[in-house]
């Protein structure tokens, strides 16, 4: 067993693991948080993106043993003191969910995108930035419309700011 | 997944070392194939040498047209690197189409030409663009490093610390993605380099990454898609399986080197 301990959401914690556990077992089983789902198990869904070291990652696909060290943001690490993220509260305006099981994948995802492209995104940007998750329920349509309504949210609150 | 050892490594050295302890393990980098490879159980390595955390691995220099790209360095910042843009930006397009934006943020070029999967875009580009790959034992060119599905020239132990290349005159890459898998169908790579055109082939070979000299040729002469009308490509080398037989996969070389020339243009 090796100690693996991990900055998330801003908290340290720490865990007993196998070398092999995967560091979305980790997350869901020894920290107890489990909104970071598992859905394919084979790096094609992105149920699992968290945010390691500030970049999307597909958790399923790292040992958690590779991850010692680093700083995680899982979708529980999202909002601030109860009140929604913009990329949660347009999920929520504009129906981006109907299942809701990738949606913590998409908006993690929403996440990393915004931060390396905001205020660029486009339609087409979005859809391809979207490759790496999948979504059975809603066709991608109103995901593909949230994540840019809450760019732009985002992108208008950065002026407001300046 | 069958259980394993996991070692840090601070230094090629130590990776080097570490490795020396025990005789099934293996190096692993971002691990986008190896940890999926284990997850099937295709793979069950004793230990493993984690290599992401060498400093020395990681970054892009370019100085002049050279392009130097540590072999710890993720797809997504070869994409992104306005330095390699300047000067090639065929790479920098086809790292940024590997597998999906989070895949990109933990795969490295070092782990992927490692590997050398018959269908990934890395061994094109670097045959195409004539590379020399850097180990922590020598230096090999491109056309003597990957020699067969999944094979390399790479002796047991040995680490890829770097790749490096010449800025081409022009270069261009065009890929048919597996819509699954984002994995090459077929992709094609070539290249205007001071040795001459260079048009190299993944995803279609049975016996991996090719080079195509029927289509250099005729791109050295006319260096425009129209060359490559009548030159015909042999299916008979051709990869089959459930996703195309090798006949659909011979016309794929023909249509994405077109496309990759135009890309270039």
């Amino acid at each position: 067993m090796t100690k693996v301990t991990l900055t998330v959401n801003g908290r340290t914690m720490s865990g007993e693991c196998e070398d092999r556990m995967l560091l979305v077992h980790f997350i869901r089983e020894k920290l107890a948080l489990t909104g970071t789902h598992v859905g394919c198990d084979t790096t094609q869904c992105g149920a699992c993106v968290i945010h390691m070291d500030g970049r999307s990652v597909k958790s399923c696909s790292i040992l958690a043993v590779q991850a010692n060290g680093s700083a995680i943001t899982t979708i529980e690490g999202l909002s601030a003191q109860g009140e929604l993220h913009p990329v949660q509260a347009a999920f929520k305006e504009h129906h981006g969910l109907q299942c809701g099981f990738c949606t913590p994948g998409m908006v993690m995802t929403a996440v990393d995108m915004i931060n390396r492209r905001g205020g660029s995104l486009t339609e087409e940007v979005v859809r391809s930035e979207l490759e790496g998750n999948i979504c059975r329920c809603t066709g991608y349509h109103n995901i593909v419309k949230a994540v840019l309504a809450a760019d732009a949210e985002m992108a208008a609150g950065r002026q407001a700011a300046e | 997944m069958y259980a394993t050892s996991y070692h840090r490594a601070s230094s090629v050295e130590d990776a080097v070392r570490l490795r020396g302890t025990s005789d099934e393990s293996k190096y692993l980098s971002g691990g986008m194939t190896l940890i999926s490879t284990m997850k099937q159980r295709l793979a069950s390595p004793s230990d493993l040498i984690d290599l992401r955390h060498i400093p020395g691995l990681k970054g892009v220099s370019v100085e002049g047209r050279r392009v130097t790209i540590g072999a710890g360095t993720p797809h997504a910042e070869v994409a992104t690197s306005q330095a390699i843009r300047a000067v090639c930006p065929a790479i920098c397009n086809l790292a940024g189409h590997i597998g999906d934006p989070h895949v990109r943020h933990m795969g490295t070029i070092g782990g992927s030409i490692a590997n050398n999967d018959p269908a990934a875009d890395y061994p094109a580009g670097l045959l195409g663009l004539g590379a020399t790959v850097v180990t922590d034992r020598r230096s090999i060119v491109a056309d003597d490093f990957f020699t067969g599905l999944f094979e390399t020239a790479l002796e047991e132990g040995e680490i890829v610390t770097a790749v490096t290349f010449e800025a081409p005159e022009k270069a261009g890459y065009a890929k048919f993605n597996n819509p699954a898998s984002r994995f090459a169908m077929t992709g094609v790579f070539v290249a205007k380099t001071a040795g001459g055109v260079r048009v190299a082939v993944t995803g279609a070979g049975s016996d991996g990454v090719f080079r195509h000299p029927g289509f250099e040729q005729a791109l050295q002469s006319n260096w425009s898609p129209d060359a490559l009308v009548s030159i015909a490509v042999d299916a008979s080398g051709m990869m089959a399986d459930m996703h195309a037989d090798a006949d659909y996969r011979a016309n794929l070389v023909k249509v994405m080197a077109k496309r990759a020339v135009l890309a270039a243009a």
